[in-house]
C-alpha cells in the first residue's frame, strides 16, 4: 500500500492520527506524517478511514506503488 | 429535489437535542433546499452529508463574512459582519497562515498532554458541588466554569477575569440586539489590548497560546497586534461556550435516555464513541454559512456565485443514507464522519481538546454524581434559540 500526504493541503486537524493512531501521527508543526516504519500501512485496515476523515483530502492511498 | 415553499433558517428546536420540526421538509428533500433568511433573501441550505462534505471542502465557498453578498442569519449578524473575525471569517491564503501558527498549540498530541489537568479541573469542580450540596444549577456549576477554565489555562488568560469574558461571549452570541453585540466585541477588543500590554512587560514570558504569541509572532512582525486581538477572541470565546453547551445539553440527553447511560455506566469503554456519536446527534453550531465565489454545479442543480449557502449540521449529521435510524442515540454505530465541527479547512481547530474535555466532564460527572437528576420536569428546563450555538439556558439538577 502506498500512502501520500500532502503536507500543504494539510490544516493539523489529526483525524488520522485519530483513525488511525498506528501509522499517522502529527509532527511538532502539528502536521500529519507517517510513523517511521508504518510508511506502507502496515496493513492497517483503518488507514481508508484515514484518508476518508481528513477534512481537507490531503492523504491519498493506492494499493500499488507507481 | 422537490420544489416547496422554502423553510424559513433558522428556527428554535422543539426539543433541544433534536432538529426543528420545521426542518422536516428539508429532510426530505436532499441533498439541497432553498430556505428563507430573516432579510427575506434566500439561501441554498445544503442537507446531504456528501454534498455538504464536498462543498465544505470546496475553495469556491468563501467564508469572508465582510463580502456584501455574505448571508446573515440575524439582524445582529447582519449589523456586525464588517468586523475582522479571525480564523472562521477569512478565506486561504490568510486564514492559512494563522491556522498554522495556531495548530502546534491544538494537535491530538497536546490534548492527550492536558487530560490530568482537565480531570483536575473537572474533579473540583464536583467536589464544589458536593462540598454545597444537592441541588445545583449545572450550566454555572459545571458546565460553564469546566472548558472556561481549561481555556484560560491554554491561552494564558487569567481564569478571575471569566465573569466579564462569559458575560462578553454570551452577548457576542446571543445579543439580543445588535448593539450588544458591537459593544461586547469593543470591550473584548480593549480587554485583550490591555492584556497584551501586561504580557509584553512580563520578564518571564506565561506558557499559554497567548503569551507565545505575544513573545514570538507579534515580535517578529508575523502578526499585527489587531490580527492577534482577533485571534485571540475567537479562541477564547469559541473554546468555552461550544463545549460549555455540549455538556449541558449532552447532560440533559443522557439524563433523557436512562437505557443509553446505564450503557455508558458499565462499559467505560464507550465513553469515546458515545461522544461521537452526542457530537452528531446534538450539532450544536446548527447553521454554517458560506457565500459562492463562482458558479457551482451540484445535485443537477447550479449555486450562483454570490449565493449564499447554509449548512444545517443537524440534518446533516442525520442523512439516512449514512446513519442508520439517525434520530437513535446509538453508542454502537460508527458516527466518525458526522460535520458537528465543520469539514473543510474551518474544521473546528479544537475538536481535540474538546473531545477530551467532553471525555472527562461527562464521565466523571455520572461516575461521581451516580444518582444525577434532573430537578424540575424536563420540559420545564430553558434552552437555547435557534439563532445561535445549541444548548441549555440552564440545568437545575439534584443527587
Amino acid at each position: 500500500m502506498h500512502i501520500d500526504i500532502d503536507q500543504d493541503l494539510c490544516i493539523g486537524a489529526g483525524q488520522c492520527a485519530m483513525a488511525a493512531p498506528g501509522v499517522f501521527t502529527q509532527d511538532d508543526d502539528g502536521f500529519s506524517t507517517l510513523l517511521p516504519g508504518r510508511e506502507d500501512g502496515a496493513g492497517d485496515p483503518m488507514v481508508r478511514e484515514a484518508a476518508r476523515a481528513c477534512p481537507v483530502g490531503a492523504i491519498t492511498v493506492s494499493e500499488t506503488v507507481g | 429535489m422537490t420544489e416547496t415553499e422554502p423553510v424559513a433558517f433558522p428556527q428554535d428546536r422543539t426539543c433541544p437535542y433534536h432538529p426543528p420540526t420545521a426542518y422536516a421538509p428539508l429532510r426530505e428533500a436532499r441533498p439541497l433546499s432553498r430556505v428563507t433568511l430573516f432579510d427575506g433573501r434566500t439561501a441554498w441550505m445544503v442537507t446531504g452529508h456528501d454534498t455538504a462534505r464536498a462543498l465544505l471542502a470546496d475553495p469556491r465557498l468563501s467564508t469572508d463574512r465582510t463580502r456584501p453578498d455574505f448571508p446573515a442569519p440575524t439582524a445582529r449578524f447582519a449589523a456586525v459582519k464588517n468586523r475582522r473575525t479571525a480564523l472562521l471569517g477569512v478565506d486561504d491564503p490568510e486564514h492559512r497562515v494563522q491556522r498554522r501558527m495556531m495548530v502546534p498549540s491544538f494537535t491530538l498530541r497536546r490534548a492527550t498532554e492536558l487530560r490530568p489537568r482537565i480531570q483536575r479541573i473537572v474533579d473540583e469542580r464536583i467536589d464544589a458541588m458536593i462540598a454545597q450540596g444537592p441541588p445545583a444549577e449545572l450550566v454555572s456549576a459545571f458546565a460553564l466554569p469546566v472548558p472556561s477554565t481549561v481555556i484560560c489555562a491554554l491561552l494564558g488568560v487569567p481564569y478571575a477575569d471569566h465573569d466579564f469574558f462569559e458575560g462578553q461571549s454570551r452577548r457576542l452570541l446571543r445579543g439580543p440586539g445588535a448593539e450588544e453585540v458591537m459593544d461586547a466585541r469593543d470591550q473584548l477588543e480593549e480587554y485583550f489590548d490591555e492584556l497584551i500590554d501586561l504580557k509584553r512587560k512580563q520578564r518571564e514570558p506565561g506558557d499559554g497560546v497567548l503569551d507565545e504569541l505575544v513573545h514570538r509572532q507579534l515580535k517578529d512582525g508575523e502578526l499585527t497586534r489587531e490580527e492577534l486581538i482577533a485571534l485571540a477572541i475567537i479562541l477564547l470565546v469559541a473554546g468555552h461556550e461550544t463545549t460549555a453547551n455540549m455538556i449541558s445539553l449532552g447532560t440533559y440527553t443522557l439524563l433523557q435516555h436512562p437505557d443509553r447511560l446505564a450503557e455508558l455506566r458499565t462499559d467505560p469503554a464507550l465513553v469515546p464513541g458515545a461522544v461521537e456519536e452526542l457530537m452528531r446527534m446534538l450539532s450544536i453550531a446548527d447553521g454554517l454559512l458560506r457565500m459562492a465565489l463562482e458558479d457551482i454545479e451540484v445535485a443537477g442543480t447550479t449555486i450562483r456565485a454570490g449565493d449564499g449557502v447554509v449548512f444545517s449540521t443537524s440534518v446533516v449529521n442525520r442523512d439516512e443514507n449514512v446513519y442508520a435510524d439517525p434520530d437513535t442515540l446509538d453508542w454502537h454505530r460508527s458516527a466518525r464522519h458526522h460535520i458537528a465541527f465543520g469539514f473543510g479547512i474551518h474544521q473546528c481547530l479544537g475538536q481535540n481538546l474538546a473531545r477530551a474535555e467532553l471525555e472527562i466532564a461527562l464521565h466523571t460527572l455520572f461516575d461521581r454524581l451516580p444518582t444525577l437528576r434532573l430537578a424540575v420536569p424536563a420540559d420545564e428546563i430553558p434552552f437555547k434559540p435557534g439563532d445561535t450555538i445549541q444548548g441549555m439556558l440552564e440545568l437545575p439538577v439534584t443527587w
